[in-house]
């Protein structure tokens, strides 16, 4: 008679249960899984006891050991900062056209400069300056406002029709929508206004449009559209055009124009921030 | 009777019992050219850090130095930067084939010697002797219950080889760090977290291979016993037993006369327990036979001490151990065609190796469009592409260096900063420039057109390269798919 609880083929002893005829055999967990887990559970305790762990409806465990992963950060965050303090303090002192000619404060100007701009700037002159339609590109070489490093550090210090008492600012009269032209006479002074770009159009209207452009718009975009950096008056020469340059947009800029507007970043940025900006922007590709 | 079959069936087990190994200890030819491996091994180990190379100032005077904070790994008068790693696999390519070579002339020379394994587990056996005795006495000390004289005894070895383990630990990291540096922050206990991390790690290592793991390293973690077999051939050294001469084995008798139908083992044992992998040499050629040859200072011993010839077991081949069972003399045969093939491959990938060093460059250069914009379009209607061109000066001075275009017609280069024919990069280090490059609209074919970026070191000519992307509009409707 064989014991109940043995299993003649294995010699191992089962469970004891039995379903239909089928014994199992009773298999242990192996020895060295055992240990692991309850190495496991003690490593947990000892952690539980060690470092924060509970959370509680107001505040948690602390730990024995005090460590907080906050303090952590705001010591590293810390350290990082007194590393670059040597460099901020170099360009706090100064000026942008001397930080433009040190190599080394000038890497260390893009590197704070890009950061800043994917931050404040990117969301309407596009990462890299790239502009968007209405929104100028900065990686160009027309600048509706100066592209000195000095223009440029006004623009972004007091930006454009900002609230700022410093900003600069320009209106351009609604011509159409105001009835100071009929819309043949806007048409023919676009005509002119693309003639000046190179683009062929009938030498008749473009006279006629340069009469009207004499008197209603030189004041601004001076002789012969060249235009005028001190008022903001975009250059209509060139091949840029920030509010479209085929006949149609030229026309709806004509009958109602689109003023754009930058805030200033003085005092939402500091004074350092605002210069490594200016640099960024001037080596984006057009800085005068 | 069917069920008396079916419980003989037993489930046989994959698990083999780990059996203790006491080796006893043994003195002869074998066991000096061990300790003299060991002594030079260890020196080389742990002197090797504190050799000084000076490299001008401000920069690390340490001959041996893997700088990771600063990316740089120094041996001598070579510097290699991290993209210059493959001199590691180089290095590594020529360890490998120079073990080919050994392990075709002369078997496992490099398990047995000098491999840090057997060097360190015979260091952590010769201290396990010191304090506990030979074999003899370790077998009876184990079997004893605990008591004081038994818990000092295994208390001061673990100590000791704790104290070579941390020293061992110790030695690695100044590799890695300025050796005078990281020892006074040790001898002061503040080292880094990094640091006391590694220190741990090797000195955990150590003591557990070394002191616990041993002969079971080369039996079942080492892939290398595994496939060292493939360099063998009937011509390879081997510690071998001649069996044609010491079979058939019995043990020998005072005062009487061995009988012509005798071989000359007398089957002491001796050789076995002399093994510090615990086999026995007289079953021939096996996986766990490290080649040290202690086995063979023991059988020497004990065949001078019965009058025999010596070199029962020996270093010697297959051939001419068959040869010399046949009564025929032995040659030894060192040019096959398998050693030359591996001296060949050796010498091939150590003039590589020098042929690269040799003609190394001291500058590389390195240029990313902007992504965006990909292309700008200036006022007077020519196309724009801003670039990052890092040129790396590998020289210990600081370097100037002119950049050009090819590629594009008319195209004008510009750096920011900095006069494109004089881009100065300070010693040992990356100068970052943003480059704006312009050409005409009506030069552009392609929406994608190849250009090359040269940098060429103003004061020796060197010059690097680096092929890139000018974006342009896409033209008539566009021709071009990429």
């Amino acid at each position: 008679m064989t014991d109940i609880n043995k299993d003649a083929l294995t010699g191992k002893s089962t469970t004891g249960h039995e379903w239909d005829g089928i014994q199992e055999l009773n298999t242990p967990l192996p020895k060295w899984w055992l240990t692991v887990f309850y190495a496991c559970i003690a490593f947990a305790v000892l952690w539980w006891v060690l470092y924060p762990a509970i959370p509680f409806v107001h505040g948690y465990t602390k730990g024995l050991l005090g460590y907080n992963s906050h303090a952590t950060y705001e010591q590293e965050a810390a350290a990082a900062a007194d590393a670059q303090r040597v460099w901020l303090d170099k360009i706090a002192a100064a000026s942008t056209e001397q930080i433009n000619s040190d190599p080394e404060l000038l890497n260390f100007a893009m590197g704070g400069g890009k950061a800043l701009f994917n931050e404040n700037c990117a969301a309407c002159h596009a990462p890299g300056g790239a502009g968007r339609p209405n929104f100028p590109v900065l990686a160009d070489d027309d600048w509706l406002w100066g592209g000195s490093l000095a223009a440029i550090e006004q623009t972004v210090r007091h930006g454009i029709r900002a609230t700022d008492p410093d900003t600069r600012t320009n209106i351009m009269p609604n011509f159409g929508a105001d009835g100071i032209l009929k819309p043949e006479e806007i048409a023919d002074v676009a005509n002119y206004v693309l003639s000046l770009s190179g683009q062929t159009t009938d030498p008749a209207i473009v006279e006629r449009g340069a009469k009207i452009f004499a008197d209603n718009c030189v004041a601004c975009h001076a002789e012969g559209g060249k235009g005028n950096p001190e008022l903001g008056a975009p250059n209509l020469t060139d091949q840029i055009w920030l509010h479209g340059g085929d006949m149609p947009a030229i026309v709806a800029q004509i009958t109602k124009p689109r003023h754009g507007v930058m805030p200033a970043w003085q005092g939402r940025l500091s004074d350092t921030q605002i210069k490594m900006l200016a640099v960024y922007v001037h080596a984006l590709g057009g800085g005068q | 009777m069917k069920a008396d079959v079916v419980q003989q069936v037993k489930p046989s087990s994959l698990y083999a019992e780990h059996v203790k190994i006491y080796p006893q200890r043994i003195f002869g030819r074998f066991r000096v050219i061990k300790w003299s491996a060991l002594g030079a091994l260890l020196a080389i180990y742990y002197l090797a850090p504190w050799l000084r190379w000076d490299r001008g100032p401000g920069r690390p005077d340490q001959a041996l130095l893997i700088d990771m904070p600063a990316r740089r790994a120094y041996f001598f008068w070579i510097e290699i930067w991290p993209q210059e790693v493959y001199y590691l696999a180089g290095l590594l390519i020529l360890g490998a084939i120079g073990l080919f070579l050994a392990t075709s002339l002369l078997g496992r020379v490099w398990c047995g010697f000098t491999c840090p394994q057997t060097v360190w587990t015979d260091l952590f056996m010769q201290v396990e002797r010191w304090i506990e005795g030979d074999r003899n006495a370790r077998l009876k000390l184990d079997k004893e219950p605990l008591s004081f004289r038994k818990l000092r005894l295994k208390a001061s070895k673990h100590f000791l080889w704790l104290i070579i383990a941390l020293l061992t630990g110790g030695a690695w990291v100044m590799y890695f760090n300025d050796a005078p540096t990281l020892a006074r922050d040790l001898v002061h206990l503040r080292p880094s977290l990094t640091q006391v991390g590694f220190i741990g790690l090797f000195t955990a290592t150590t003591y557990l291979l070394a002191g616990w793991a041993r002969e079971q390293v080369c039996i079942y973690m080492c892939p290398w016993p595994r496939f060292q077999g493939a360099m063998f051939d009937e011509h390879t050294l081997l510690v071998t037993y001649e069996g044609w001469r010491g079979e058939p084995r019995g043990h020998a008798k005072k005062g009487v006369e061995r009988l012509a139908s005798q071989g000359d083992c007398i089957d002491c044992g001796l050789c076995v327990r002399v093994c510090p992998t615990g086999v026995d040499i007289r079953n021939g050629q096996q996986l766990a036979c490290i080649g040290c040859g202690l086995c063979i200072d023991a059988c020497n011993s004990v065949m001078a001490k019965i009058e025999r010839p010596l070199e029962l077991i020996t270093y010697d081949s297959l051939s001419n151990s068959a040869a010399r069972a046949a009564g025929k003399p032995a040659r030894f045969k060192f040019v096959r065609t398998r050693t030359i093939i591996y001296a060949l491959a050796l010498i091939l990938v150590t003039a590589a190796m020098l042929f690269t060093l040799g003609t190394r460059a001291t500058m590389a250069v390195s240029a990313q469009g902007d992504r965006s914009p990909l292309f700008v379009r200036l006022g007077d209607g020519e196309i724009q592409n801003g670039f990052t061109v890092k040129i790396s000066n590998k020289n210990p001075a600081a370097m100037e260096y002119r950049l050009t275009v090819e590629g594009l017609h008319d195209a004008t280069l510009k750096v920011i900063g900095a006069d494109p024919q004089a881009l100065r990069v300070a010693p040992d280090s990356v100068g970052t420039f943003r480059v704006l490059l312009k050409a005409p609209l009506k030069d552009l074919e392609h929406k994608r057109n190849d250009i090359t970026i040269r940098a060429v070191n103003v004061a020796t000519g060197e010059e690097s390269h680096h092929e890139a992307i000018f974006n342009a509009p896409e033209r008539n409707g566009g021709d071009d798919h990429d």
